[in-house]
């Protein structure tokens, strides 16, 4: 019954499902092919390469999902709710464990995969692939948000948030360029930079279970903040439409003096040498002095379900994710490892030199909450929380309890 | 093909006896029992795939279904109907799309009488004005889409430099809507003036003839000759063009995103459905615009008279 539903519920899907089974089982050699879905990252073909040098009885395939993060969640649920047997690993965005693993759509890591998984791999990335105490996930690459400054302006960079708005003012009335760049687009965005504030107040939006909704005394503070910013003289006119390369682009053009954001923008900032060599980076700032618990990003890799080749598709993993192939990335990808002694490799040096920073963040990193419904919880978040400037500390709160609350229960509406 | 049979056995000469009657209708009985089976498979496969589909949402939509708990599935009668129908969110959504709807429609309909007369008074290269007038229509709406939001895009786009004077105009509410409406008016309008077109040949010259000899000038012989004339196929092209304006998703989509509280009602549904896997939800939804567009064929159909496709009479008067 279950499996007619949800066979029906994707019936939309059954032509693109279709095809994709064709292509899962037109290997031709009649060898088993192990199918993997992952975003379009430039070198990650050479990886698979080198992992099928050393397959053992299957060949790895690469199939690319769609650039954006809606993308690719979308094909993969529709593929997933049709249980499409064409699918054998997917790279999932540290978010959507519980909401596969709830659906019962990847298979928990187990027994040596499982221990293998945990062997040496640094415990907030960890975090994300488990659900209710089970792993669902091998974390294959990790991400924080650091500050970035002009060190030409900036002498020492500001640890707090109230600093960093004081320090950019008297920027502003000396005539220099004092803004503070962040994503305050309705999108994802938004919602990693409020989960970020609500952390490192110390308070919480959903319950350990994620089943309630708590938006607690301390998650007003994070509003409170969050609201000072974007009312303050320091902050960038359009930070209300700004994604992450908005923020990168206008550092680099010379408005601002920070910015806070996701490690790539110091690749891309290689390439204006000048830009570049006033260029440093910084931990987070907090709001109390303490540390930031800074909201982490990145990819896990999961196993379908629907997988007939399941042996070899956790195999598979092992190797896509091994620590020769995270430094392969890092180094050609710029995307931070989650193998704790990838990061003391000397050829790490050069092209990540804020790895030290990174690796401290992210001890101290906070996780998303972890619900089921995170993608209706996401969207909620960033509709109420936008426009940043038009927040109502105490009443935002309420309201997004509330309206958490029924995102959580399947009764709202999402918008 | 139902008109010619009609035509022929409906109007039988009066000096037919009641035996010749008798047999035309025996005759007919067997035509029906042919056409009955021929159009048998038609019928199941359209029952299958539109039918089914239809029934399944509306028992979707009585329950609480969300794929991300697929314990929690039960009976929750019209619970979703009251969440959908008390929902702030969807009213928005209602009140977008209802706005989109007849400001494009209207604006489709003045432009595309314009061009239909155009297209139908060009006597040199007749061909070359009506191919490129029907160029929008041929694109892909989402192509043509993503070719607006670039020229829209401050940096990219020879629009947002020009016009919009660098400002991002699809960031904000009412410009983005109004770039909607104008990429719906854009894409559509060659539509709505090939079906005008196709009215404006019915009228008579001869009518328009006389007319002009009774001294009525060209806006008279428009609004009193050609218009009454033409009534049946504007409100068809009205009719077909308002369905279609009201279940907009792929321009929105592309375009804004639903960003800025611009989400019609498909987007909306689109949302729930397969971002959210919320079936109960998704399904309510669906329903309701099912039922929405419903009421506008009703509207146009009962009230305005407009002949439903299918029923009109090819011209005939």
């Amino acid at each position: 019954m279950k499996g007619a539903g949800h066979r029906l519920a994707a019936a939309g899907s059954a032509a693109l499902v279709a095809t994709s089974v064709l292509a899962g089982c037109g290997s031709g050699d009649g060898g088993i092919t192990i199918n993997v879905y992952k975003y379009p990252q430039e070198s990650f073909q050479k990886i698979v390469d080198r992992c099928n040098d050393e397959a053992d009885g299957y060949r790895i395939v690469y199939h690319k999902l769609p650039r954006e993060a809606d993308g690719q969640r979308e094909q993969l649920v529709r593929r997933l709710a049709a249980e499409d047997t064409g699918m054998d690993v997917m790279a999932l965005d540290v978010t959507w464990t519980a909401e596969l693993a709830k659906a019962g759509w990847i298979k928990e890591f187990t027994g040596s995969a499982k221990s293998q998984v945990e062997n040496g791999t640094l415990e907030t990335p960890l975090d994300t692939a488990r659900y209710e105490g089970k792993l669902y996930g091998a974390p294959d690459n990790t991400n924080v948000q650091l500050l970035w400054y002009r060190s030409d302006l900036v002498p020492t960079p500001p640890k707090t948030w109230d600093e960093m708005i004081e320090l950019g003012s008297q920027l502003k009335k000396q005539g220099k360029p004092g803004l503070v760049e962040a994503q305050g687009k309705q999108y994802e965005g938004l919602v990693v930079l409020f989960n970020t504030l609500v952390n490192s107040a110390g308070g919480t939006i959903l319950d350990e279970n994620g089943t309630k909704a708590v938006v607690d005394d301390k998650a007003v503070k994070a509003l409170e903040v969050l609201k000072k910013f974007a009312t303050s003289d320091v902050v960038d006119p359009s930070f209300s439409n700004f994604a992450e390369d908005d923020a990168r682009l206008a550092m680099e053009g010379g408005k601002a003096a920070f910015m806070l954001n996701w490690p790539f923008v110091y690749a891309a900032a290689q390439k204006k040498p000048e830009f570049a060599a006033n260029f440093k980076w910084a931990p987070y700032p907090s709001i109390d002095g303490s540390d930031a618990k800074v909201t982490v990003g990145g990819l896990n890799y999961a196993v379908s379900s629907f997988t007939t080749h399941s042996e070899q598709s956790f195999d598979a993993v092992s190797c896509l994710r091994s620590a020769e192939s995270q430094k392969f990335a890092a180094i050609n990808d710029g995307v931070p490892p989650t193998i704790e002694s990838v990061y003391d490799d000397p050829e790490m040096a050069k092209p990540y030199p804020m790895k030290e920073a990174i690796l401290e963040t992210l001890k101290n990193a906070s996780v998303r909450p972890r619900t089921p419904a995170y993608q209706n919880v996401s969207t909620v978040i960033s509709t109420i929380l936008s426009p940043p400037a038009n927040i109502d500390p105490r009443a935002t709160a309420d309201r997004l309890r509330e309206e958490l609350q029924d995102a959580l229960d399947s009764k709202g509406v999402l918008p | 093909m139902s008109h010619a049979v009609t035509q022929e056995t409906g109007t039988p000469p009066p000096k037919r006896d009641a035996k010749a009657k008798a047999a035309i209708s025996e005759g007919k009985k067997a035509e029906r029992r042919l056409g009955l089976l021929l159009c048998a498979p038609a019928v199941i496969v359209m029952a299958a795939v539109a039918g089914w589909p239809i029934i399944y949402s509306v028992w979707l939509s009585l329950q609480r279904y969300d794929l991300k708990f697929p314990d929690r599935q039960e009976f929750v009668g019209l619970d979703n109907y009251v969440t959908v129908l008390s929902s702030p969110y969807w009213w928005n959504a209602m009140w977008i799309t209802v706005v989109i709807t007849v400001v494009s429609v209207v604006i489709e309909l003045v432009l595309g009488m314009v061009l239909a007369l155009v297209m139908h008074r060009t006597l040199v290269g007749r061909g070359i004005v009506r191919t490129s007038t029907l160029i929008p229509y041929g694109i892909v709406t989402v192509v043509a889409a993503f070719s607006w939001r670039y020229a829209w895009t401050p940096g990219t786009g020879y629009l947002a430099e020009t016009i919009a004077g660098g400002e991002p105009v699809l960031t904000q509410k009412i410009p983005a809507l109004l770039v909607v409406v104008l990429a719906e008016i854009w894409k559509t309008t060659p539509f709505m003036a090939l079906l005008l077109m196709a009215g404006l040949a019915l009228v008579p010259d001869d009518l328009l003839k006389a007319a002009a000899m009774d001294g009525a000038n060209a806006w008279q012989r428009f609004t009193k000759v050609m218009v009454p004339v033409m009534k049946p196929a504007i409100l068809v092209a009205l009719l077909f063009r308002t369905l279609d304006a009201f279940r907009i998703f792929d321009n929105l989509f592309v375009l804004t995103g639903g960003s800025q509280g611009t989400t019609s009602v498909s987007m909306v549904t689109y949302n729930n459905l397969i971002k959210g896997l919320n079936l109960g939800i998704g399904s309510t939804m669906s329903v309701l615009i099912f039922i929405a567009v419903a009421v506008i064929a009703f509207i146009f159909i009962k009230l305005f008279g407009t002949a439903a496709p299918g029923s009109d009479n090819g011209g005939r008067r």
